[in-house]
């Protein structure tokens, strides 16, 4: 388990630096963690310099404003944090509201410390601090209402933004209180631990699938997301990308052409000492389209550096030399002696399975504005890790990261791309040579050419079976660029078990399965080459979307070796036995529930179609969300596969917003639908082939087969959707092709091709 | 100086005629409701109306549409009320919401003169803009949700002619 998630329990979240304030101010009432430097907690609590910036916020006029510190990429967080609030606080959905937060530490995840928004962790990491602040503003709010009217406390009744007393029939609203400065109650950090908060049988708004908050302003477009910012005075600047994805430099720069385009103000070369860019230049220029022409007009002489020569050849070979090695890599699982069992193993499977380069492209290209104004430098941009981002770009100013400030946007997607900051880089340095504020857009092609990557992966499965059919021993070796390593954050690292120092478990998360196989080992090798060549990142459910293709492929081999139905073969496998307890016992019945929904084994399909099943504990062993899916497919004799239909099942343990979960799993299970058969990026002479959509081509309306999605809610604690289900959906194909087809593919995405060659002559 | 004609105002954009709408509109008009997704015809996200027709505004110049009747996100309807944008609430379609104004203008165009198209019309239409979070199936859904409510507010209507 890694460092970062050993808090999920919510009695061990870190209250204890902060206190919970509530109080009246001026503006209305406040309630948050008073965590910031700087501000003491007693002078926070006074109105004059009580700032509304902290969870939520009560105005005169009764409208509760969550402020929200996960980006919001389209999953609903916002809406999901202000829907948690509303249920402990006792608001009218109708008056609530949110904002998205700026880089305050104070709104730093209450788990992780940090903001960040990814893993789908958001909701589980969040339910509680979230359910407590709201039942903290009812209890203030039902303490001053009491005192106002006069009767007990413990007589009142919250509802509907309405604080009722129903014995004498007096009744405040929320507004009322607020207007009164009568809610003025305190919360220790023990108070606020000692809170009793609502059971399951309790709740009128967690399991209600409300309007979600953000979707009216993305029918009529006035969301604003990092694109739509315009500040007084802003210039345009539209970058020049190196032919290689990572390592060339800038040798000269000859703007004469681009000084000919009208408003061209001037080209920078950045200096990019945070090593998050490589060989830019920015041309900035008074409108975008003038930026975009001195761009072209731009002539720039390159030093290709180290990796110009590499390709996604290159990359697979070297992936290939180094899992020969002995001592390459570290161990993350290292249970048994699988080397010792392979040898009295009645049979012995070896495979090989790979994932190409993927690329996030969200809609929205990459952009950031930046102004420096006074000491502070502004950075207007919709991003997933302000914590860091903030460095980065401070680190591109030449500043102290405490003088950065992060205003957060609408994101238009994000899937992981924007954890990353180099689209702050040439908004920085643009901004800081020309003296104005600077908005820079990437072109489609910029977008793609320059993704922080789902790195190329190379696995290596070998499987030992025992005389009765028995999985005895599984070895695991994932070779891919590190995405985690590449930020330099030691506590995102987990050390290894053979204590070889740390490595990336965002590489090879899930292959520590719930199956019980006494001698199994994983070992996480970094690919130099490729991590120095595709600087890789998160994308979509992270290490999951490649390790469970090969282990779930891999268990169905091992059926079909031993003549087992593969559904059954891994239901014997999830016995629950040890450190599998629990877990494997949930995504057991979710595998069921899966059978059951699709029909699995109970129909016979016509020739050329085929069911596959797969099951997952995506994202990581202490966050998982049990998942299954049964795919169906057709495999014509050319090799073409048709998906005709996914069933997905999912263990949630507590739905807040069932409506939400099921787009969200049903956008997931499209994404692993599209990685698995339509997305595929390559790399030559070091850079990325792929420029926009023509080339690089996710799944479209045409391509959606039909889709059905069982939620399983059992009152466990509430875990996150936004990525399990991507990781299942590729192995589910590929195993229906085999059964449709006795095709067995190893390698995404899946092609016709592929499928042909792989059939039995 | 181009003179552009959007959502009925009448509107002079320091633009060369090379221009792209898209950019026009966006920037230096600060209509943002319309987005930038590819920069070339391959996604949809920029998608406006020139005289009815859907057209991906970053592949039309500023030069081409001078003088005619072009529509944005902002003018499909007063008040964000137009069935479709209804509609699209109603199936709580947007994740991102990227991609949206651009799906909802690319459906307009559909509804306006197919009032009853079937699925396969509607895939068909709409085939081309893409949406990265895979909304498909509830775009699908709400466009027959706002050609079933437009069919019959127009019955409605027909019925309350007098004859």
């Amino acid at each position: 388990m890694n460092k970062h998630v050993n808090d999920v329990a919510p009695e061990t979240t870190d209250l204890s630096r902060r206190s919970f304030l509530v109080g009246t101010a001026a503006t209305g009432l406040v309630l948050g963690y008073a965590g910031v430097p700087g501000i003491d907690p007693a002078s926070a609590a006074a109105p004059a310099t009580f700032e509304p910036s902290v969870w939520y916020a009560i105005s005169p006029d009764g409208l509760v404003t969550v402020t929200c510190g996960k980006a919001d990429m389209g999953q609903h967080i916002a809406s999901t944090m202000a829907q948690i609030v509303c249920e402990e606080l006792g608001a009218k959905w109708s008056d609530m509201r949110v904002q998205l937060a700026s880089n305050d530490p104070k709104f730093n995840d209450p788990v992780l410390g940090a903001q960040i928004t990814g893993g789908s962790w958001s909701t589980m990491m969040n339910f509680d601090a979230m359910s407590r602040a709201g039942a903290a503003g009812r209890m203030a709010l039902t303490e001053g209402a009491a005192a106002v009217m006069g009767v007990p406390a413990s007589e009142l009744v919250v509802r509907d933004s309405m604080i009722v007393h129903p014995k004498s029939k007096k009744q405040m609203s929320f507004a009322e209180l607020v207007k009164s400065g009568k809610a003025t109650k305190t919360f220790t950090p023990d108070e606020l631990k000692a809170i009793k908060l609502k059971t399951p049988d309790q709740y009128t708004m967690i399991g209600v699938s409300v309007p979600q908050l953000d979707i009216p302003s993305k029918t009529n477009g006035t969301a604003k997301y990092g694109i739509d910012v315009m500040l007084p005075g802003m210039a345009y600047g539209a970058v020049v990308t190196p032919p290689v994805r990572f390592g060339a430099t800038v040798k000269s720069v000859d703007d004469s052409a681009a000084k000919k385009v009208p408003g061209f103000i001037k080209a920078v070369t950045l200096d990019d000492k945070t090593g998050t860019t490589s060989g830019w230049v920015v041309a900035v220029a008074s409108t975008y389209a003038n930026a975009k022409k001195a761009a072209a007009a731009l002539k720039i002489a390159y030093d290709g550096g180290p990796n110009a020569k590499v390709s996604s050849e290159s990359l697979l070979d070297e992936a290939k030399r180094l899992q020969k090695l002995e001592d390459s890599g570290q161990f993350f699982v290292k249970d048994g002696d699988p080397s010792a069992a392979f040898g009295s193993a009645a049979k012995v499977l070896e495979a090989e399975y790979t994932t190409s380069i993927n690329i996030h492209a969200p809609m929205e290209p990459m952009n950031a504005t930046a102004e420096f104004k006074g000491d502070i430098l502004h950075i207007y941009s919709g991003n997933q890790f302000a914590t860091r981002s903030g460095a980065i770009a401070a680190g591109a100013a030449g500043i102290d990261p405490k003088f950065v400030v992060m205003h957060q946007m609408w994101l238009g997607g994000g899937f992981g791309r924007r954890l990353d900051a180099d689209m702050m880089v040439p908004a920085v340095q643009a901004a800081k040579a020309i003296g104005k504020p600077v908005k820079v857009i990437y072109t489609r092609e910029n977008d793609m050419t320059m993704d922080f990557s789902r790195p190329l992966t190379y696995q290596k499965v070998k499987a030992g079976v025992d005389g009765d059919g028995k999985l005895v021993a599984l070895s695991h070796d994932v070779v891919s660029a590190w995405p985690t390593a590449r930020w330099g954050i030691p506590d995102f690292l987990t050390p290894s078990v053979d204590k070889k120092g740390p490595l990336d478990s965002f590489t090879v998360n899930g292959a520590d399965f719930f199956y019980t196989v006494p001698n199994h080992y994983v070992r996480a090798i970094k690919n130099e080459l490729a991590h120095n060549a595709t600087p890789s990142g998160q994308l979509r459910s992270v290490a999951p979307g490649w390790t469970f293709w090969a282990v779930e492929s891999m268990i169905d081999e091992i059926a079909a070796a031993t003549g087992k139905d593969p559904a059954q073969f891994r239901i014997g496998l999830l016995d629950g036995k040890g450190k599998n307890d629990g877990g494997a016992q949930r995504l057991r019945n979710t595998l069921l529930a899966a059978m059951g929904l699709s029909g699995y084994g109970t129909k016979q399909l016509p020739k050329g179609e085929g069911m596959g099943v797969a099951c997952v504990s995506s994202q990581e062993r202490a966050t998982a969300s049990w998942t299954a899916c049964v795919a169906h497919v057709a495999v014509a004799p050319s090799g073409e596969v048709t998906v005709k239909k996914l069933t997905v099942a999912t263990d949630v343990g507590t739905q807040v917003h069932p409506d939400n979960i099921r787009a969200q799993v049903e956008g997931a299970a499209l994404w692993g639908l599209s990685l698995a058969m339509y997305e595929k990026a390559t790399l030559k002479d070091g850079g990325i082939e792929q420029t926009n959509f023509d080339s690089y081509t996710p799944l479209r309306m045409s391509q959606v087969p039909e889709v059905a999605v069982a939620v399983i809610a059992n009152g466990e604690k509430a875990t996150g959707v936004g990525e399990p289900a991507v990781t299942v959906v590729a192995p589910a194909i590929g195993n229906a092709i085999f059964n449709a087809s006795g095709a067995r593919v190893r390698a995404l995405p899946i092609t016709a091709e592929a499928v042909k060659g792989a059939m039995k002559a | 100086m181009p003179t552009l004609t959007i959502n009925g105002r009448s509107l002079s954009v320091d633009a060369a005629n090379d221009t792209p709408l898209l950019w026009a509109i966006r920037e230096q008009l600060q209509m943002t409701g319309t987005k930038f997704g590819c920069g070339a015809g391959l996604c949809g996200a920029c998608t406006v109306h020139v005289n009815g027709e859907a057209v991906r505004s970053c592949q039309t110049m500023v030069g081409d549409v001078a003088g005619k009747k072009i529509t944005t996100i902002e003018g499909l309807s007063a008040k964000g009320d137009h069935p479709l944008q209804k509609a699209w609430i109603a199936e709580q379609v947007p994740q991102c919401g990227y991609c949206q104004s651009g799906q909802i203008m690319q459906a307009a165009s559909l509804l306006a003169k197919n009032p009853n198209p079937t699925k396969e019309e509607v895939v068909a239409h709409m085939d081309g803009n893409l949406c990265r979070c895979m909304t498909y199936s509830r775009i699908q859904k709400a466009i027959m949700r706002a050609a079933t409510e437009m069919r019959t507010a127009s019955a409605a209507g027909n019925e309350r002619r007098p004859t």
